[in-house]
């Protein structure tokens, strides 16, 4: 249940390194309870944002408040009661499955039978039991994944960041990390996460906010972002010099973009534009669905490649 | 927590990183003491087995804390991520850096207990106990805390480390010198006097050397005309100032790398 108290809540908050700032002066508020996903190209900030959250950087300006807790002065108290699954793996090497959810306990000051009982637990929800004891190189990247998941919960925190929780995993495993990140919205786990998969965004954030250039540049939950930036429908078809001049009359304030050999139409009109269109032209490969957050996305931040 | 953490892997390791330091002050007392010290006569008027003794326990000191805080802390920071993953826990960078610092410290202390134990059992072959002074019992504090500088010396390079062969440069140019030269197997007198001076005023193996043979057989190699006891003090003031700086430093310059 997401309510209307402030979580964290960031102002003005820049992050500058010596030629660049990655972090522009962004304000933000994620409520309690709330699930809010970060989304943006290579390069545009996520990351840096989630490490100022749980005081792995510090911002050169700005406010930036966790649990009510001061990035600046607060960090031991903010780090208690987060839990980070960072992009990379940085599990223990030198230890076994368990042992890296133990000793990671213990940097919390959690005591060792409660420590092994939650990590058993976890163990159990990530279906990681059978490796228990094995080490960390005979995992694969999902069970890697999972186990650092896993870990992020050891400490059983208020706020937990997911910074792009499913790279790498087959649909398998990103289904069971999803049906986490839903259990534990419902326990009122108030979650951050970063992906560069829009379907992921769209079925778990509450809202979304899309950053670019160190910026936000747009807000809102995924039907609201939809609805706004690219209607309800999208029809997508082969391209054909004839095409455009066709669909311009056919449809008068659609906006149409070309990609390679294909072409797409999008329109703030209601279903069944596309269907009329078609039966009277008879035209191949061609395909009407639904308008989703990728559209918005490259809509926003554009086609260009990023390099990180 | 964090030296917990390096004790657990030790323990689990316990048998590649315990008989190598076991085997090798065995090979150096074999080498040099027995086998090298037929051909010398005496140094000092003691047999060249006693006078290299006690420097054998100061070089595990140094190597034990110098190689565990740049090789083995590199490898924790920059390839495992083992930091980056403790600091998202309420413990601090400086709480990590301060624990590596303890757990190279702990390293010495081991290292020196083991060779300070060979060099005990080895006195039964040799005409004059190569441990003679009841002080020997003072070797873990010192090693402990001569193992903290020269962690914290190491964690200095480690702040400053590109890559992990760059330590070849401290490894060659700072340890492997002070290895020779710090009156370790032929006494500083053989050195010309502004090298004595040298490697006496600013070496810091020299003044472990010093303090580790002061506690072991009760003297110290004279030097530059200087009393026993002015040498000795000497050492231990060096030491202390030492460690107290260096430790700051290191923890300073790590947080610095580690934090931007």
């Amino acid at each position: 249940m997401v309510s209307n108290e402030v979580l964290i809540g960031a102002s003005g908050l820049t992050k500058k390194y010596d030629n660049y700032t990655a972090v522009n002066g962004i304000d933000f508020e994620v409520y309690k309870g709330e699930c809010v996903g970060f989304l943006g190209p290579n390069g545009a900030g996520k990351t840096t944002t989630i490490r100022m959250i749980y005081c792995f950087l510090l911002p050169s300006a700005g406010k930036l408040e966790v649990a009510g807790f001061d990035v600046h002065t607060e960090c031991r108290k903010i780090k208690a009661v987060v839990g980070v699954a960072p992009q990379e793996d940085n599990l223990d090497p030198d230890f076994s499955v368990l042992k890296n959810l133990t000793t990671y306990a213990r940097y919390f000051g959690i005591s060792k039978d409660e420590a092994l009982k939650r990590a058993e637990e976890q163990l159990k929800f990530f279906q990681l039991e059978e490796k228990r004891d094995a080490p960390i190189m005979s995992l694969s990247t999902g069970m890697k994944r999972r186990l650092i998941f896993a870990r992020a919960l050891i400490n059983q925190p208020q706020v937990l960041l997911l910074d792009e929780p499913t790279t790498g995993l087959d649909p398998q495993a990103r289904h069971l990390v999803w049906d986490e990140v839903r259990y534990l919205k419902k326990q009122g786990v108030t979650i951050i996460l970063t992906t560069h998969y829009m379907d992921e965004a769209e079925v778990l954030c509450d809202r979304i906010l899309i950053v670019d250039h160190g910026r936000i540049i747009e807000q809102g939950t995924p039907k609201q972002l939809i609805e706004k930036h690219v209607g309800k429908e999208v029809l997508e078809l082969d391209y054909d010099e004839k095409l455009p001049v066709l669909l311009k009359e056919a449809f008068q304030s659609a906006r149409i973009e070309r990609l390679g050999d294909r072409l797409q139409v999008f329109t703030d009109q209601p279903h069944g534009v596309f269907e009329a269109f078609l039966q009277k032209h008879k035209l191949q490969n061609v395909m009407i669905r639904n308008a989703n957050m990728e559209d918005v996305f490259l809509k926003l931040t554009g086609r260009g490649l990023r390099e990180e | 927590m964090v030296w917990h953490r390096n004790f657990d892997v030790f323990l689990n390791t316990l048998k590649v990183n315990f008989f190598p330091s076991l085997l090798e002050p065995i090979l150096y007392l074999a080498a040099f003491g027995f086998g090298l010290g037929g051909f010398i006569p005496s140094i000092e008027g003691q047999p060249y087995v006693n006078f290299i003794a006690p420097a054998l326990v100061a070089i595990s000191i140094m190597n034990g804390s110098f190689f565990e805080c740049t090789y083995a802390s590199f490898v924790r920071m920059y390839f495992q991520k083992t930091f980056d993953a403790i600091v998202a826990t309420p413990v601090s960078v400086e709480e990590v850096v301060a624990g590596e610092l303890l757990w190279g410290a702990t390293r010495a202390t081991i290292n020196a207990t083991i060779v300070l134990a060979v060099i005990s059992a080895a006195s039964l072959f040799t005409a004059v106990p190569l441990v003679s002074s009841p002080l020997f019992i003072l070797v873990p504090l010192i090693a402990f805390f001569a193992g903290l500088l020269f962690s914290s010396i190491a964690m200095c390079f480690t702040a400053a480390a590109p890559n992990v062969d760059f330590f070849n440069y401290p490894a060659f140019l700072f340890v492997t010198p002070m290895l020779f030269l710090c009156g370790t197997f032929f006494p500083l007198t053989s050195l010309p006097i502004p090298a004595q001076g040298l490697a006496f005023a600013v070496l810091p193996l020299t003044q472990v050397v010093n303090v580790v043979r002061g506690a072991i057989v009760g003297a110290v190699e004279p030097i530059l005309g200087l009393s026993v006891e002015a040498i000795l003090a000497y050492s231990v003031v060096w030491l202390v100032l030492a460690t107290v700086l260096f430790f700051v430093m290191g923890i300073n310059l790590m947080k610095k790398r580690l934090t931007s």
